[in-house]
C-alpha cells in the first residue's frame, strides 16, 4: 500500500533544516545559556529520526551514510578520551580548560575543552537514539 | 612514564586487533600480537640493572585526588619479577598458541582477551594505589572468565568459567572491603604510604579484619584451600590459556598481593598462621589429589594448586622475620621468602613447559587420558625430553632448578621449628612433616606424568589420531622454558643477585642490608644435611608408593562424593539460586500497587526516620519570599486535580487530570524563571499524554475491585505519610545547615569552569565524572537493545544450552 505523503515530505524538507540548526545552536549555546550536549544531541537525533520516518531508510542512507552504532562509539571515545587526555597534561583526570583566543576572520572567541567532551556526549546521544529507534522499527 | 605506557600498550593493542584482523586475513594474528609482550619484555629488561642497584621508579598521574585515588605506577624488585614473568611467559605462550590454534578459531576474540588480561595483570603489579590495583584485579578475573569460556559452545567451558569467576570475584570484593578498612585506618590508599605509617595501621582495630579480608582475596585468586576448586574446572580453557593464566600469571596475583602486603601485615601471629597454614594445607591437599587424576591437564591443575600452596607457605614462614624487627639473628628467617620468590620463577618455567607439553600431546594424539596414553617416547622424542625435564624439576630432583628451591623450602621448614614464637616449638614440628609428605605425593604424580604417557605399551586403537612429533614451532616455547630450567640450576646466583635480591628489599623495606638476605644458592653444600636426606627419602618412598599405587588407590574413596568441596559448592550455588528465585517471586508479583508500597514505605522510613533521628525539623518563614495570588490559584488547581484523580471512574479522566498536574508544574517552572525546565516538562508531559491516548484502546477498563477496609486504610496512611514527608523536607531544607552549601561553586561557575550556564558547568565540569559514565551507560544500553533485537536466537537454536 502506497501512502500519499506529499505534504509531509514537503514540510519535512524545510523543518529538518530548522531542527538541525536549532540542535547545533543548542549545542553551542550550552556554555552560557540553556542547551548543551545532551539536549543538542537529542534535537539533532530527533531530526534524523524525522527524516527516517518521512523517507524510507535507503534514501536517507544515501544522504547520510553513517553507521549510527559507530557514531555512538566515536562519541563515547571522544568523551572518555578528552577526560583521559588531561592526565597527559599532568592535571587530574577530567580537568577542563578554557581561554580566549583571537581567531582569524571571526575575532576573539571563547574556546573551551568542555566542547570536546560535550561533542562526545552529543554524538553518543545521537548514535544511541537513532540506533535504537531504527532497530525497533525494523523489528518485525 | 614508560611504566604507565607498558600498562596501556596491551589495551591499545587489544583495541587495534579488529582492524589488523580484517586487513591481514591470511597471516596468523598471533604474529602481530607477539610484538606486544616481546617489546614490553625487552623494555622491562633494560631496567634490571638499575633495579638491582636499588632504584625504584615512581610516577603519579592524578585521577581522583580528592579521594586519594591516583594512578601511581611503581616499579621495584617485586613488580619486576612479576612483570618479567607476565611478559616473558606471555611471549612464549603467544608464540606457542600461533601453532596451537588454527585460523578457523575466532582468533581475534582470543587475542583480544589475552591482551586485556596481560594489561590488567601488568596493572596489578605496577599499581601502588589499592583502588587502582583492585580495578585491575577484577579485570583479570573478567578476562580469565572470557578466556576459559573461549569454546563457549561447550557446556563444561561455560560452567568452569562461571565457577572461576564466582569464586575469584567474591574474593576480590572481600579484598576491596579490606582495602577500605586499610584506608580508614591509615587515611591513604597508597601502599608505600601505608608502609611508611605502619604504627598507625597496626594499632587500629581494623588491622586484623582488614588482614583477613585481603587474604581472602589472595587465597581465592591463588586457588588456596578451600577455594582451589575452580582451578581444575578452569582447565576447560585452551591449553595456551591454562599455561599462561592458570600456572604462570593470574594465579600468582594472589601471591603477589601476599608478598606486597607482607611489610604491612607480616610479623603478626594471625598472618603467619593463616598464610603458612593454608599454604601447607593446600600443598598437601593439591598433591594428594593430583595423584588420583586420569586427565593430564587436571593432574597439572592440582599440581599447580599444590605448588602455589608451597609458595604461599614460604611467604608465611618468611613473614616471621618481621616479628623481631631487624637483627642479625632474624635475617636468617627471611630465607623462606627468598625461597618463595625463587620457586615462583622456577614454577613458572617448569609448569609452563609441562602445560605446553600436555597441549602438544593433546594436539597430536587427541586425548589427555593417561589410561589411553602410553609408549609415546619413541614417537615424540622432543616432547618426551620436555616432559622429563619439567617433571623432574617439579619433583625437586637435580640437576634442575626445582631441586634448588625445594631444598630451600625444606631448609626453611626445619629452621622455623627452632623459633619460640607463635607456639612454633610444639606445633611447628608439623611443618617439615607435612612438607615432606606432600613432596612424596608430588614425586609420585611427576612419575605418573612421565611413565603413563611415554612408557609402557602404545594403544593406537584408543587414540584419536596416529601419534607423531609436534611441528617445530610448537616446540620452541617449551624448549626455551626447559632451557631456563637447566640454566637457572647452573647459574642460580645470577638470578639471585639481579632479580631476587631487589625484590627482597621490597618485601623487607626496614631491613637495611640486602646482601645479608641474599643467600648463596648452591646445589651441593659440601656435606650431607637434613634437606638432602629428606630428598632421598622422598625418592625412595615415592618410588615405592608409585609401584603399589593400585593397592592404595581406594584411599580416595574414603571421602563420600556428596561431601567433597565441589559438591558442597554446587549445593550452595543451586540452593541459593532456588531460594532467591522463590523470594523474588514472592515480592515481584507483577502488581504495581505492591511495588509502590515497597518504594514509598522505604522512602518514608528512611527520610522521615532520618529527620526524626537527626532532629532537623525547623520552619522559619521569615526568609521566604511572598506568595503571589496566582501561585495560590495554581496550587489549588493542582490539589483539586490530584484529589479528583482518586475518585475518577474512567481511565480517560485519570489521564487528562494527570496532564493537568504536569502542565501546572510546568507553569510553576515558568513562574520561577526556569525556561529550560519548563520546556522539558512541557515536552515530556505532552508526549506521555499523547502516548497514553495512542495506546488507549489497548488498555483495559478501570476495574472497580473490592478493597478491604484495612488495606485501604494502609494505602491512605502511606500516601499521607509520603506527602507529609515531602512537605516537611521542603520546609526544613531552607534552614538546614549541616553541610556546607555547594551553591557558591555555582555562583562562581564562570571563574571556575568558564561557563555561565550553571546546569552545564555542573554537567561538564563539577560532576563531569557522572556525565562521562552516563554517556557510557547510555551507549551500552543502546548496544544492548541492538543486540537483543538483531541477534535474537533463531527458532531451533534452543538446544544451545544442552550441548
Amino acid at each position: 500500500m502506497k501512502v500519499n505523503d506529499v505534504i509531509l515530505k514537503s514540510v519535512v524538507r524545510g523543518v529538518v533544516f530548522i531542527v538541525f540548526t536549532l540542535g547545533m545552536y543548542l549545542f553551542f549555546a550550552g556554555h552560557n545559556a540553556p542547551g548543551g550536549g545532551f539536549i543538542g544531541g537529542l534535537v539533532l537525533g530527533s531530526g534524523i529520526v524525522l527524516l527516517y520516518l518521512t523517507y524510507d531508510i535507503e534514501t536517507v542512507h544515501k544522504g547520510m551514510p553513517f553507521d549510527f552504532k559507530k557514531v555512538a562509539a566515536i562519541g563515547v571515545l571522544l568523551a572518555t578520551g578528552s577526560a583521559i587526555a588531561s592526565i597527559f597534561f599532568d592535571v587530574p583526570f577530567l580537568t577542563q580548560t578554557d581561554g580566549y583566543y583571537n581567531l582569524p576572520l571571526i575575532g576573539e572567541k571563547h574556546l573551551s575543552t568542555v566542547t570536546i567532551f560535550e561533542a562526545g556526549v552529543a554524538l553518543t546521544v545521537i548514535g544511541t537514539l537513532v540506533t535504537i529507534i531504527l532497530n525497533i522499527s525494523e523489528d518485525e | 612514564m614508560l611504566i604507565a605506557f607498558s600498562i596501556m600498550l596491551p589495551f591499545l593493542a587489544a583495541a587495534l586487533i579488529p582492524l589488523i584482523y580484517r586487513r591481514f586475513k591470511n597471516i596468523h594474528l598471533g604474529w602481530f600480537v607477539l610484538i606486544v609482550p616481546v617489546a614490553l619484555f625487552s623494555l622491562l629488561a633494560t631496567y634490571i640493572p638499575r633495579i638491582a642497584n636499588g632504584e625504584v621508579f615512581i610516577k603519579t598521574f592524578e585521577w581522583i585526588p580528592s579521594f586519594g585515588i591516583n594512578i601511581t605506577t611503581y616499579l621495584d624488585g617485586l613488580s619486576m619479577i612479576f612483570s618479567l614473568l607476565i611478559t616473558g611467559v606471555g611471549s612464549l605462550v603467544i608464540l606457542y598458541s600461533i601453532f596451537y590454534l588454527s585460523t578457523k578459531e575466532s582468533l581475534h576474540h582470543f587475542y583480544c582477551y589475552l591482551l586485556l588480561f596481560m594489561g590488567a595483570m601488568l596493572g596489578v603489579v605496577f599499581s601502588d594505589n589499592l583502588m587502582v590495583l583492585y580495578v585491575f584485579w577484577e579485570l583479570t578475573s573478567v578476562s580469565s572468565f572470557l578466556l576459559i569460556a573461549f569454546w563457549h559452545h561447550r557446556k563444561a567451558s561455560r560452567a568452569g568459567a562461571r565457577k572461576a569467576m564466582t569464586i575469584t570475584v567474591s574474593g576480590g570484593v572481600a579484598m576491596l572491603a579490606g582495602f577500605l578498612m586499610l584506608y580508614v585506618a591509615s587515611g591513604t590508599f597508597s601502599i608505600r604510604e601505608i608502609i611508611a605509617n605502619l604504627d598507625v595501621v597496626q594499632s587500629s582495630v581494623y588491622f586484623v579484619p582488614a588482614m583477613c579480608l585481603v587474604l581472602l582475596g589472595a587465597f581465592t585468586k591463588s586457588a588456596q584451600f578451600p577455594f582451589h576448586i575452580w582451578l581444575p574446572d578452569a582447565m576447560e580453557a585452551p591449553t595456551p590459556v591454562s599455561a599462561y593464566l592458570h600456572s604462570a600469571t593470574m594465579v600468582k596475583a594472589g601471591i603477589y598481593l601476599v608478598a606486597r602486603t607482607t611489610p604491612i601485615f607480616g610479623g603478626h601471629e594471625v598472618w603467619f598462621w593463616a598464610v603458612s597454614g593454608v599454604g601447607l594445607l593446600t600443598l598437601f591437599w593439591g598433591s594428594f589429589n593430583a595423584v588420583r587424576q586420569y586427565d593430564l591437564k587436571a593432574l597439572l591443575a592440582y599440581s599447580t594448586i599444590s605448588q602455589l600452596g608451597l609458595i604461599m607457605s614460604l611467604f608465611g614462614l618468611g613473614s616471621a622475620a618481621l616479628h623481631f624487627g631487624y637483627s642479625t639473628q632474624s635475617v636468617i628467617y627471611t630465607q623462606a621468602t627468598f625461597a618463595a620468590l625463587f620457586h615462583l620463577i622456577n614454577h613458572s618455567t617448569f609448569k609452563g613447559a609441562l602445560f605446553m607439553m600436555v597441549g602438544i600431546v593433546d594436539h597430536e594424539v587427541g586425548t589427555r587420558d593417561i589410561r589411553r596414553l602410553g609408549g609415546l617416547m619413541s614417537l615424540m622424542p622432543f616432547t618426551f625430553t620436555i616432559a622429563v625435564i619439567g617433571s623432574a624439576s617439579m619433583a625437586g630432583l637435580p640437576p634442575f632448578n626445582g631441586f634448588l628451591s625445594k631444598e630451600m623450602f625444606f631448609a626453611a621448614t626445619l629452621k622455623i621449628t627452632q623459633l619460640d614464637i607463635f607456639s612454633l616449638d610444639s606445633i611447628g614440628l608439623l611443618f617439615p612433616i607435612i612438607a615432606w609428605v606432600a613432596s612424596v605425593f608430588t614425586f609420585i604424580y611427576c612419575v605418573i606424568i612421565v611413565m603413563r604417557t611415554f612408557f609402557g605399551k602404545i594403544q593406537p586403537d584408543r587414540l584419536e589420531k596416529p601419534p607423531h612429533e609436534a611441528p617445530f614451532g610448537m616446540l620452541i616455547s617449551p624448549f626455551i622454558l626447559v632451557a631456563f630450567v637447566i640454566g637457572i640450576f647452573i647459574f642460580p646466583n645470577v638470578l639471585g643477585h639481579y632479580i631476587l635480591s631487589p625484590a627482597m628489599a621490597s618485601i623487607y623495606p626496614m631491613f637495611p642490608s640486602v646482601e645479608e638476605m641474599t643467600p648463596h644458592i648452591a646445589a651441593w653444600h659440601g656435606y650431607i644435611n637434613t634437606e638432602l636426606i629428606m630428598t632421598f627419602g622422598v625418592i625412595v618412598v615415592g618410588v615405592f608408593l608409585y609401584r603399589t599405587l593400585k593397592k592404595w588407590r581406594p584411599v580416595y574413596l574414603w571421602i563420600p562424593q556428596s561431601f567433597t568441596l565441589n559438591a558442597i559448592y554446587e549445593r550452595v550455588i543451586n540452593s541459593s539460586e532456588s531460594v532467591s528465585g522463590r523470594v523474588t517471586n514472592r515480592y515481584m508479583n507483577g502488581n504495581l500497587t505492591y511495588y509502590f508500597v515497597y518504594i514509598y514505605v522505604f522512602f518514608v522510613t528512611l527520610l522521615a526516620g532520618y529527620m526524626i533521628y537527626a532532629d532537623v525539623f525547623s520552619w522559619n518563614p521569615s526568609k521566604d519570599s511572598l506568595i503571589e495570588p496566582y501561585e495560590l490559584v495554581l496550587v489549588f488547581v493542582m490539589i483539586a486535580a490530584a484529589i479528583a484523580i482518586i475518585f475518577a471512574k474512567q481511565r480517560i479522566t485519570v489521564v487528562l487530570l494527570n496532564g493537568v498536574l504536569g502542565y501546572s508544574v510546568a507553569f510553576f517552572f515558568v513562574v520561577f524563571r526556569a525556561p529550560d525546565l519548563a520546556l522539558t516538562q512541557l515536552v515530556v508531559e505532552s508526549v506521555t499524554t499523547a502516548l497514553f491516548l495512542l495506546s488507549f484502546k489497548y488498555l483495559p477498563k478501570l476495574k472497580n475491585e473490592y478493597i478491604s477496609k484495612s488495606w485501604r486504610f494502609a494505602k491512605v496512611t502511606i500516601s499521607v505519610a509520603v506527602g507529609a514527608t515531602v512537605t516537611l523536607i521542603g520546609l526544613a531544607v531552607m534552614n538546614y545547615d549541616r553541610f556546607e552549601p555547594i551553591s557558591k561553586y555555582f555562583e562562581d561557575s564562570y571563574d571556575l569552569a568558564g561557563g555561565k550556564n550553571i546546569v552545564n558547568t555542573i554537567l561538564g565540569d563539577f560532576r563531569a565524572f557522572d556525565t562521562m559514565l552516563e554517556v557510557v551507560v547510555l551507549f551500552i544500553a543502546g548496544l544492548g537493545v541492538y543486540t537483543l533485537i538483531k541477534l535474537k536466537a533463531k527458532k531451533g537454536d534452543g538446544d544451545v544450552e544442552s550441548k
